[in-house]
């Protein structure tokens, strides 16, 4: 009883606390979302598929998304169905919250109506159900393999306080329902044990410590929930309507941050996600144990946490609850404070727009070839794009033959949005003038950027994967299929980052056999060169970038394709086969 | 020495005069700014450079002489791309010696 009121005093006031920290435009937008009602159907859809029924985890691993609802769906089973007794059988009492879940005690119904046995069996299914959940959850905890789980959370001491009761809590409640079950009456679970009771333990007494020690062990789950894991279970009934809503992270700490840390279950997926993985000093800084360290404020491992993490994003497309590892990070980076603050205000626009079109309007309506800084590094991906360009045809210009201005992601990742933001009017300023009608990209990185950030009007976008499937489609450009084997590493910011999965796959496999790495699309493998680690050294990245490397050569492949020019420079230093980008592999393979 | 009739103003640095407790401080954070030998890879990489006059090198060079001015003017046109760090053949992190010497260092 004391537990009840405490845990939902607690989550009233964590829930009023997080919608005040919002700022003012986004609380509007979440108070609007929740009259709308396409919006509020999508809520309850949302938080009755991922809260009770845990679709994500199902997809992920059968035993695990049975364990997972099987305890959340059976529990709210549970209460549900002992509420609908109460109405049923003491409407005067449904106001106690208590009351139905030791309705069994405080009661004496006879099952021999068709509706009370109706109840009654649904009762021990469901108890059922929770305990052959609990039951794997302690195997899970011995051999978290069955359950697809490489390696698994470390639980603190608290947490290991609300497993244990969480454990205790449902069979003890058969235990005492099975010591009631011949007053209060029960189905095939509880009266069968207690008739098993009744062989050696005639006594009635004995109900009273089964009842305390059941009513015990609730009443701790529910006092140590708030500083446990199991937090999660009550915020995230919240982040679901503020995400639909369309809240984003602003602040590391505060309003949506906070739900997105505390609706972290521990479950320890993101763990087996992270490219750092590979060497056991990094696993204390996944996602996880950056939650951990979030909820108690400790500010020196939440910079080091945040400072290493490459931002691939792996941790937040395999939450199943959907905490955004990469945003929270750089949101933590963007607090700090420097004293030197970039100025590139002196950068004059209009001598860059000369320097590629030649006399006033050449470049209107033309493709406008932005390599990027990295691609400065990796030259053949220039000269392929360009070589493969002339061949069909096409006019273009080419933005940075000298070296541009950065697309600004780099700077952003670095969480220094001022100046990112300069760079990114700069090069606007400079797109617009050109009057191209198309931008075309080849450096992953600056692909994301341009299309999140950038405001360039009807210029279109594109990265050149899905510029030479267009052009491959279209007929522009025609292949001679080669019986080389291929394997298509995603990059993090063109798979995961924008999407990109099927263009490049349906361009390599036109030059050749596709295979697919062991772990593909939105689960592929950070090459380790990422920009988005601060402080990670070259050293610490090799055996990153071998594990990924491993991982795409399990089907044997000839050659391996990427599109990204820092995976090409990352990969080729360790690989034993060659390596080279998709705009290699049509310029070498196209009629 | 500087007799007063040069044709550039004199260069000389007098190393006694530096004030080096922030070249320490920096060097605390990021003992591999000694590693820096100078080749210039980093410069010669820099997209900023044919911008704002961006040398890493010279950063790195002008902080250790106590010349934290012209080091700051030309840290204010690093756009952080990281290209530097990629061909740095001491392996020095240089994106975070940057930003470190961001914090540590200040505009006037």
């Amino acid at each position: 009883m004391f537990g009840m009121i405490f845990i939902l005093t607690w989550c009233l006031v964590g829930a009023i606390r997080i919608i005040a920290q919002l700022p003012k435009e986004d609380r509007k937008r979440f108070f609007l979302s929740l009259v709308n009602p396409k919006i509020l159907l999508k809520d309850i859809k949302d938080i009755f598929c991922d809260c009770l029924l845990h679709v994500k985890l199902w997809k992920r691993n059968k035993l695990l998304g049975y364990m997972h609802s099987s305890i959340a769906f059976g529990w709210f089973m549970l209460i549900v169905i002992g509420h609908i007794e109460v109405f049923f059988y003491a409407p005067h009492r449904a106001k106690l919250l208590y009351f139905p879940i030791f309705f069994r005690y405080f009661m004496a119904e006879d099952d021999s109506t068709m509706g009370g046995a109706f109840f009654f069996f649904l009762m021990d299914f469901f108890l059922l159900v929770v305990l052959s959940g609990i039951a794997l959850a302690i195997i899970k905890r011995v051999h978290s393999r069955f359950f697809g789980l490489r390696r698994t959370t470390n639980p603190s001491f608290m947490d290991l306080i609300g497993l244990y009761s969480l454990w205790s809590i449902f069979p003890l409640r058969l235990f005492a329902e099975g010591f009631t079950a011949d007053i209060s009456g029960g189905s095939f679970l509880t009266k069968s044990l207690n008739h098993v009771f009744h062989a050696f333990l005639g006594n009635h007494m004995n109900m009273l410590p089964t009842w305390w020690a059941y009513s015990l062990a609730l009443g701790i789950f529910f006092c140590v929930l708030p500083f446990t894991r199991y937090m999660h279970i009550p915020t995230e009934i919240l982040l679901i309507p503020l995400r639909n809503a369309g809240v984003r992270i602003r602040h590391p700490r505060k309003g949506y941050a906070e739900a997105e840390i505390y609706s972290c279950p521990s479950c320890g997926v993101c763990i087996d996600a992270c490219p750092m993985g590979v060497m056991k000093t990094h696993i204390k800084d996944t996602t996880v144990y950056l939650n951990r360290q979030l909820r108690r404020n400790n500010e020196a491992r939440i910079e080091e946490i945040s400072d290493k993490c490459l931002l691939c994003g792996k941790c937040t497309a395999v939450c199943p609850v959907g905490v955004e590892g990469d945003k929270l990070r750089i949101a933590q980076r963007s607090m700090r404070k420097y004293g030197i603050t970039p100025d590139y205000s002196a950068i004059d626009t209009d001598s860059l727009v000369k320097e590629f079109s030649t006399g006033s309007g050449a470049s209107s309506g033309k493709v406008l070839y932005f390599a990027g800084c990295m691609t400065a590094l990796t030259p053949q991906i220039r000269k392929a794009v360009e070589s493969v360009l002339t061949k069909a045809g096409i006019s273009y210009e080419m933005m940075d033959k000298d070296g541009g201005i950065c697309c600004g992601r780099p700077m952003l990742m670095a969480g220094r949005f001022g100046p990112a933001e300069e760079m990114i009017a700069k090069n606007t300023e400079i797109i617009r003038k050109s009057g191209a009608s198309t931008l075309l990209l080849s450096c992953p990185i600056c692909y994301k950027i341009f299309r999140e950030k950038y405001d360039l009007g009807d210029i279109e976008i594109i990265h050149h994967t899905e510029y030479f499937d267009r052009l491959i489609r279209n007929g522009a450009i025609s292949m001679r299929r080669s019986d080389e084997k291929y394997v298509y590493h995603d990059p993090c910011e063109l798979g995961r980052g924008c999407g990109i999965y099927d263009e490049p796959r349906a361009v390599v496999s036109a030059a050749g056999q596709l295979v697919e790495a062991e772990k593909n699309h939105k689960e592929s493998i950070c090459c380790g060169g990422s920009l988005g680690s601060l402080t990670l050294g070259f050293e610490k990245r090799q055996s990153m970038t071998e594990n990924s490397l491993h991982n795409l050569t399990v089907a044997s492949p000839d050659r391996i394709v990427t599109a990204c020019p820092l995976c090409l420079n990352t990969f080729r230093r360790y690989a034993d086969r060659p390596v080279e980008d998709i705009a290699e592999t049509v310029d070498r393979n196209m009629n | 020495m500087d007799f007063g009739f040069g044709i550039a103003p004199s260069s000389t640095i007098n190393l006694d005069k530096v004030d080096n407790a922030r070249f320490g401080q920096l060097h605390n954070a990021e003992p591999d700014v000694y590693k820096c030998m100078a080749c210039g890879s980093c410069s010669s990489t820099c997209p900023a450079g044919r911008f704002s006059g961006m040398s890493l090198r010279k950063v790195i060079l002008a902080l250790q002489r106590g010349k934290e001015k012209e080091a700051v003017k030309m840290l204010k046109g690093c756009m952080l791309c990281g290209k530097c760090s990629m061909v740095c053949p001491r392996g020095i992190n240089t994106r975070h010696l940057i930003l470190s010497i961001c914090r540590i260092y200040n505009e006037d």
